[in-house]
């Protein structure tokens, strides 16, 4: 599922113009059916075994087969009605073969013996005729089998198990709470997803995971027919690699003393709609920007974006190869700059690190999608660039002689390529609290909330926006202002870390709709940080006149 | 068997129809067949083919809806999921803005160009040699190709009890190439879209890549600024695609669009751009076949959006058109944008400074009160003095809205058919020429 068409399926896309596209998320089934418990282990044991013969007998010297049933549930709701209910079931194998030193891909989505080795002969004969034009073989590190494995998320309530009227009653009350505040408009919507993925190997690998993710939104809008004006104010929760226990409410999991509340590891919904109900109408009344240079302080709702693709995405070790040049782009992470071991990322403060097991986040998981178990690496270290991000056919150009488990594919019918770690900025190591550090700030902007992203395919120039932006003056928050955007240059902006916050401010943002690859494929990431200062960065203001 | 034919669609449609005891009940049957190819660094990454069909049923009883899918299709099947959706809808939570089943339609024969069998079912090999095209202009060049080819062939179908039917085959093919100068100091691009696959030549669309990124080594920096632009069809459309994708009535009706007004009220029927900017649909174009029905069951007919710069049209989807009393319009699908005779050639010539823009890239709303836009130029900027290319320049983000760029309209050129690289959509667009195009800052990024 893109983007895209999340945006569509909950009526804040494109309208009429995406009705000819059916959202491509794997089609609907009922909320009971997504209930049961799977496929039994050892029926797709049998199945992977009979692909991964079926591939050998062809000539493959090394096949995966990855058989993945992916859930997905929405419950969608605006102002006082339910608008939609979605369940949807995508369930099929993708088989990948190595022969003659190329890799060949086939999915199907019909499981019987026939289908399975029919679709194992397409991947190898398609491997074959592509070994034609291979310029150099496929280099795999090498990977020890682990038999017959298992991994879960650790959740404490499956999501999929609480009944729908349960999710539409917290949706709705949101929407009645951000409407008395004064929305005009709310949307609010819960995503579940739980992947049932099996991954088996002629390594002698057989991994059998249950992974769940989950992301409450909302989107509530202020009118002002007076001056024909409207803001919106988005939920400031994160998507999580957590179950429906995320959105149960824990006082201890506040952060409070803010302008607004903010959520560590639980998130309170309704009270956060009763916030935005009412920062709607202060967003129209707020100040418009002075452009100029200000020492801005981020949030973790908001600086977790420009980590995703100022750090998570330049040094994925594919870009930087160039394997993205035709799409996502390449990187200015250089292999020189990491090599010389002195490139000079960020400031002393930062230190950025890649991990694949963070419990809470949206990437954790125990193995990755060719079979390789997770960890935790240092990418930034006192801000000299260390590490990339890699996998099994890439690490040898890095030296690595085993892979960093970074292998993903969005689904079953996609081949699976690298992907994006978590990727964080650790919390600083003296103690400091958001209010500590918004006193020493002369003339700042303090922002809270992701908006508008966008940065360049080397990922050297990028441009953020926010929910909340908050004057800073003298040490003291002012007011309200608006028609804000950040930009900068990579290197700069984390040259100009100046401070951030310790441990016990420490939070995780995160994105379901990571996109790249061709045919595009999404990934769940998370990125997490503190507040944290960066000084001097350049202030736009974007209101237009039409 | 992935691709059903009307008669074998209707025939297992109709029975699963047979099967339901709902106020209401309706099947969609889809089904796809294709295979791609992507390379790098002059090498093949990774390729694969996928097959697959599905069929979904929707049961409603009143408001309440319950849908089921399968992809197995034996009479024992289909009845026990028709049952499951019967069974699912009694459940369900009611939908206020629920709508009933359309009955039967008229649907135009789609353009016989929407589908060319041949170019769903490519093979391997054929995929291989297109490729191998595009490697050899990059290995002649002394050029590093990244490069994506994609096939498919698909069928969709639509049946009710209420006696709707609509059914169509389409086939599709995607190539794109981006090549780099081997010191990374130049990057050019090319893409398209069609049906058909003998209209695909990868081996031009290699060659004008290889040429941009040759062209573009060496970029020099120019100040951000507003600046007169020429915006080749596959920069143009990443921003004409918002325009025409936002005349939704609903939010516009509900005052959070860049159509609603001080007020109340939309500005359909108001003159918001250039008079010489006229923007349509047409299913049945040849130039640009799509399919002749939408998603929820109803025509899509050929309709004027945009007519001498004044909103001539909004959608509404059909809840929102029975709530204002209209006919319900679906949204644009096959869009046009009309132009003039003139080459891009011919713009530049007529140019006396300027910048030719070749690509957009990473295209996100900024304020959707005013259709602000941010994005970035990318793989061959230029700079023109005089009618002529003199120089490449370095990147630029831009902050602009299409709404603003198309009063600023100075030239349109003769439309051609270029693919979105955001929304994978495609369109007739024009090259265009604006003045005091806001380019707010430079990019390093090659």
């Amino acid at each position: 599922m893109k983007r895209k068409d999340f945006l569509y399926l909950t009526g804040m896309g494109f309208g009429g113009a995406m009705l000819s596209r059916i959202p491509v998320i794997g089609a609907p089934i009922s909320a009971e059916a997504a209930l049961h418990g799977g496929i039994d282990v050892a029926v797709k044991k049998r199945m992977a075994d009979i692909a991964l013969n079926a591939a050998r007998s062809k000539g493959a010297s090394y096949t995966d087969v990855r058989i993945g049933r992916y859930l997905r549930q929405f419950v969608v709701t605006r102002e006082n009605k339910v608008q939609n209910v979605v369940n949807t079931e995508s369930y099929g194998m993708g088989i990948r073969v190595l022969a003659n030193g190329c890799w060949g891909f086939a999915a199907t989505d019909k499981m019987d013996n026939d289908s399975i080795a029919r679709a194992a002969y397409e991947a190898v004969a398609i491997a074959k005729e592509n070994a034609r034009i291979q310029s150099e073989p496929v280099q795999l590190a090498p990977q020890k089998g682990y038999g017959e494995v298992s991994w879960k998320t650790p959740i404490e309530k499956n999501g999929f198990e609480v009944p729908i009227k349960d999710k539409v009653d917290l949706l709705l009350k949101v929407n009645d709470t951000a409407m008395k505040a004064g929305a005009n408009y709310i949307t609010s919507v819960i995503f579940l997803v739980n992947e049932q993925k099996y991954f088996a190997s002629t390594d002698g690998s057989y991994i059998d995971q249950d992974v769940h993710r989950i992301w409450p939104t909302f989107f509530a809008t202020k009118i002002d027919p007076a001056t024909g004006k409207f803001e919106t104010r988005n939920a400031l929760s994160a998507p999580r690699g957590m179950g429906y226990e995320y959105v149960i409410p824990r006082d201890s999991d506040k952060i409070k003393g803010m302008p607004t509340m903010l959520y560590r590891d639980r998130y309170d919904m309704i009270e956060d709609a009763g916030l935005a109900g009412a920062q709607g109408g202060e967003k129209l009344k707020a100040k418009s920007v002075e452009p100029g240079k200000y020492d801005l302080i981020l949030d973790p709702s908001n600086l977790w974006l420009t980590i995703h693709e100022s750090v998570g995405h330049p040094s994925e070790l594919d870009r930087v190869l160039g394997y993205e040049a035709n799409f996502a782009g390449t990187s200015f992470l250089t292999l020189d700059k990491w090599k010389s071991g002195k490139f000079n990322f960020g400031s002393k403060h930062v230190n950025i690190v890649a991990d694949k097991l963070q419990p809470g986040s949206l990437g954790a998981v125990g193995y990755d999608d060719e079979g390789v178990k997770c960890g935790k690496w240092d990418i930034i270290k006192d801000g000299i660039l260390v590490n990339y991000q890699t996998i099994r056919d890439q690490a040898h150009i890095i030296g690595l002689n085993a892979s960093q488990g970074c292998c993903f594919a969005d689904s079953w019918s996609d081949v699976q390529f690298q992907r994006m770690p978590n990727i964080s900025l650790q919390a600083g190591k003296t103690p400091l609290t958001p209010q500590e550090m918004i006193k020493n700030v002369e003339k700042g902007i303090y922002i809270i909330g992701d908006s508008s992203f966008s940065i360049d395919q080397q990922r050297y120039n990028f441009q953020f926006s926010g929910q909340l932006y908050y004057e800073v003056r003298n040490g003291k928050i002012v007011g309200m202002l608006n028609d804000v955007a950040y930009q900068s240059n990579t290197q700069e902006f984390w040259n100009s870390c100046s401070a951030i916050c310790d441990q016990r401010d420490y939070r995780l943002g995160g994105s379901f709709f990571d996109g790249k690859g061709q045919p595009e494929q999404v990934s769940a990431v998370s990125h997490g940080s503190a507040t944290t200062r960066f000084n001097g960065v350049n202030i736009i203001n974007t209101a237009r006149k039409i | 068997m992935a691709i059903f034919s009307q008669e074998e669609a209707q025939a297992l449609m109709k029975k699963a129809l047979s099967f339901s005891k709902a106020d209401e009940c309706e099947i969609n049957f889809n089904g796809s067949v294709g295979g791609n190819i992507r390379y790098a660094r002059n090498s093949v990454s990774t390729s694969g083919s996928v097959s697959q069909t599905s069929m979904v049923i929707s049961s409603a009883f009143g408001k309440k809806l319950g849908v089921v899918t399968l992809n197995e299709y034996d009479d024992k099947s289909i009845e026990s999921a028709v049952r499951r959706s019967e069974e699912l809808a009694q459940l369900a939570p009611e939908n206020p803005e629920y709508m009933p089943m359309l009955g039967p339609q008229n649907f135009a024969a789609p353009s016989p160009r929407l589908y060319d069998q041949k170019t769903g079912d490519m093979t391997p090999k054929q995929r291989t040699d297109m490729v191998a095209q595009s490697l050899q202009v990059a290995k002649d060049g002394k050029l590093t190709a990244a490069g994506f080819l994609q096939n498919q062939g698909a069928f969709s179908a639509m049946m009710n009890s209420k006696g709707l039917f609509a059914y169509n085959k389409s086939s599709d093919i995607n190539f794109s190439i981006t090549m780099r100068t081997t010191d990374g100091a130049g990057s050019g691009y090319a893409s398209r879209d069609f049906e058909d696959f003998n209209d695909m030549d990868t081996l031009k669309l290699s060659q004008i890549a290889g040429k941009k990124a040759s062209g573009s080594a060496g970029a020099k920096a120019l100040e951000p600024g507003k600046y007169t632009v020429i915006l080749e069809p596959a920069a143009g459309v990443v921003l004409l695609e918002n325009l025409y994708g936002g005349l939704d009535a609903r939010s516009a009706d509900e005052g959070r669009s860049f159509l609603s007004k001080k007020g109340g009220g939309t500005k359909l029927g108001e003159k918001l751009l250039d008079e010489r900017v006229n923007i349509y649909s047409d299913p049945q174009d040849p130039r640009m076949p799509t399919s002749t029905w939408s998603g929820e069951g109803l025509p899509q007919e050929k309709i004027s959006w945009i007519e001498k710069g004044v909103i001539k049209n909004l959608f509404y989807s059909r809840y929102w058109a029975q709530k204002k009393g209209v006919k319900p319009v679906p949204g644009p699908s096959g869009v046009i944008m009309e132009g003039g005779d003139a080459s891009l050639e011919d713009l530049i010539k007529s140019t006396e400074k300027g910048i030719l823009v070749t690509r957009l890239w990473y295209i996100r709303p900024v304020d959707p009160q005013t259709l602000l836009y941010t994005g970035l130029t990318r793989d061959g900027t230029f700079y023109i003095e005089n009618g002529q290319i003199k120089f490449p320049v370095k990147n630029f983000r831009f902050n602009e809205s299409p709404v603003i760029m198309l009063n600023n309209l100075e030239a349109l050129g003769k439309p051609e058919r270029t693919v979105s690289g955001e929304s994978f959509q495609s369109a007739l667009i024009p090259p265009m020429k604006i003045r005091d195009f806001t380019f707010s800052s430079l990019s390093d990024a090659v």
